[in-house]
């Protein structure tokens, strides 16, 4: 009986070990044939799929970075790190506010800010484009930075509200009796106390605004100021027939993404589950 | 007197948030109301009243209730592999007890959620590709190569290879959810149920199952939201073709208002749109609160 017990256990074992390793390969294996196709000539690429390149040159790195993708690259990082620093900072000042200071009409306040939450970004694409039109911000850096801020702070506020809230209250007395302003409080004392989760919004903010898709298509269509991306799929309609050139640029927009998440997965953990578990 | 003015001053936390959110998220959601009763040419400037002629010819179209089916399918599926295949994969890997290969799997699994989906489609659009791709070839490597086609080229099959993308994509991120829940649940209850020798199947029924109960509600809701915004894969893959037959609300919103120049229309759609997902929104807050009451 236990002899028979054991037989059965290896074999559950080794099948559940061949389920996920056969996983982990349908996973990987795309992305590596991105990452080798970067490096392939286009005859190699229709030859044979699974074939490695025959020399590794990056020269359809340099060519994707010269068709472009230096432009929007530069683009995306400009509207990843401003809008990082204004959704966190403004999520984090409004937390701040609902948390730890007697505002009128605070129940209805946080409810407002929070309610963002629910509405998606495709309801207001319509009334969105006559508006930045009419404010002359049509395909402008600054439509896609209001944007991304705008409709991340709900969120970003929520993530960093519900940490405040657990905070003790005893540290902003003690500040106040040491004749501290609000203002030096919010900064020097709550602030650094919720690192941990500022840390996760910036990543979750990060992510979100590298990869976004649908405002940076419809709000931008100059190459001055197109991210990532819309870029990566204008290269692929103006170079379509120079197939590795355009999965040389899918790497270059991928790496980054794919680094951050491998040194700060534990902040990014962190942030989804506080946003979705909480 | 001076106290009111105190209060007042507390709003200056709140203005910047409040002031983003209300002028580009709820104004717009409320103009848009306004919009889907207008017929408007965006090049002429024309704008005409009709009342809700948009929406009763939105009940007459066919590519309207194409892209309405095609989200629900995309629901459909991405429950079955996103809540709950990704919730028996994580209660999977939790059970095994290497901490190192626990940490590699679910950073793996969840590795094609962290690049963007514009990345992703153009990668599964070579994928598919009937001539370079490697699943053609791949089919004809182990014989089956009377199963070989123009994935994303034929009406059949596009929808199905655009869902698939997306299950590759997505499964990660729910599995790493799951993964966090089932580590939240007290390691005494697992103890208590291994004393009374219950087998790793009774075991996830029994303590896994109930103990994340509103974790997968919750995840049904996000998914089930997610899927009627889909956008991205679609635009990216196929942009709606061939003959719309991928086509989802997003997309067609978008075709409508940008392309065929009928933003009326178009706000019509996302009021319908905006329906849907406030009441899933809801139902996910009436989730929530019951939630809260039992704990």
């Amino acid at each position: 009986m236990v002899k028979r017990l054991n037989f059965m256990g290896v074999i559950a074992r080794v099948f559940m070990w061949s389920f996920l390793l056969g996983l982990a390969v349908i996973v990987l294996y795309p992305l590596l044939w991105m990452a080798l196709n970067g490096f392939k000539t286009n005859a190699e690429l229709f030859g044979n799929p699974f074939a490695l390149p025959v020399d590794w040159s990056f020269e359809n790195y340099q060519k994707a970075w010269n068709r472009g993708v230096s432009d929007y690259l530069t683009t995306s990082v400009l509207v990843t790190v401003t809008s990082t620093i204004a959704t966190v900072f403004i999520s984090a000042w409004a937390a701040y506010g609902l948390t730890r200071v007697e505002i009128p009409f605070g129940k209805t306040v946080t409810a407002l800010i929070l309610g963002g939450l629910m509405l998606t970004p495709t309801v207001a694409l319509v009334p969105l484009v006559k508006m930045f039109q009419a404010m002359g911000l049509y395909n402008t850096f600054w439509a896609l930075l209001i944007l991304y801020t705008a409709f991340r702070v709900p969120f970003t506020t929520f993530l960093i509200r519900a940490y405040m809230v657990d905070l003790p209250h005893e540290v902003d007395e003690a500040a106040k009796m040491d004749g501290a302003s609000r203002w030096t409080t919010f900064w020097r004392i709550i602030l650094p106390m919720c690192k941990p989760i500022i840390t996760s919004t910036v990543m979750l903010q990060i992510l979100f605004a590298w990869n976004e898709y649908l405002f940076a298509m419809v709000f931008t269509s100059g190459s001055g100021v197109q991210t990532l991306p819309v870029g990566l799929t204008s290269l692929m309609s103006k170079h379509g027939t120079d197939y590795p050139v355009v999965f040389a640029g899918m790497v270059i927009a991928a790496i980054p993404v794919v680094l951050l998440f491998i040194f700060g997965q534990r902040y990014i953990v962190k942030g989804l589950a506080d946003g979705v578990g909480k | 007197m001076r106290a009111v003015f105190q209060r007042a001053l507390g709003l200056a936390w709140v203005i910047p948030a409040l002031a983003l959110v209300g002028v580009f998220v709820y104004l717009p959601l409320v103009q848009n109301f306004g919009f889907s009763a207008l017929e408007w040419d965006i090049y002429s400037g024309e704008q005409e009243f009709v009342g809700l002629k948009n929406y009763t010819k939105l009940l007459d179209d066919p590519i309207f209730w194409t892209s309405f089916g095609n989200n629900l399918l995309y629901a459909v599926i991405s429950i079955v592999f996103q809540v709950f295949g990704a919730l028996l994969l994580a209660a999977l890997i939790e059970s095994i007890s290497s901490d190192r290969w626990r940490r590699n799997l679910r950073a793996i699994y969840f590795l094609p959620s962290a690049i963007s989906l514009t990345v992703a489609g153009l990668l599964f659009y070579f994928i598919y590709e009937p001539n370079l791709g490697p699943l053609n070839h791949a089919l004809k490597a182990v014989g089956l190569g009377e199963f070989t086609q123009a994935w994303l080229g034929q009406e059949s099959t596009a929808m199905s290879a655009i869902i698939a993308m997306s299950q590759w994509q997505g499964f990660g991120y729910s599995t790493l959810l799951f993964a966090v829940a089932i580590q939240r649940i007290p390691s005494e209850i697992y103890g208590a149920a291994a004393l009374d020798g219950t087998g790793p199947i009774r075991r996830f029924f029994h303590v896994t199952l109930p103990l994340v109960r509103e974790m997968t509600g919750l995840m049904m809701m996000v998914t089930i939201s997610g899927a009627f915004q889909v956008f991205n894969e679609v635009m990216v893959m196929t942009s709606g073709g061939p003959n719309n037959s991928t086509q989802v609300l997003g997309t067609w919103l978008y075709r409508s208002g940008f392309v065929r120049n009928n933003f009326g229309y178009a706000a019509a759609i996302a009021t319908v749109l905006f329906v849907i997902t406030l009441g899933i929104a809801l139902a996910q807050m009436w989730v929530t609160r019951r939630r809260r009451v039992e704990w």
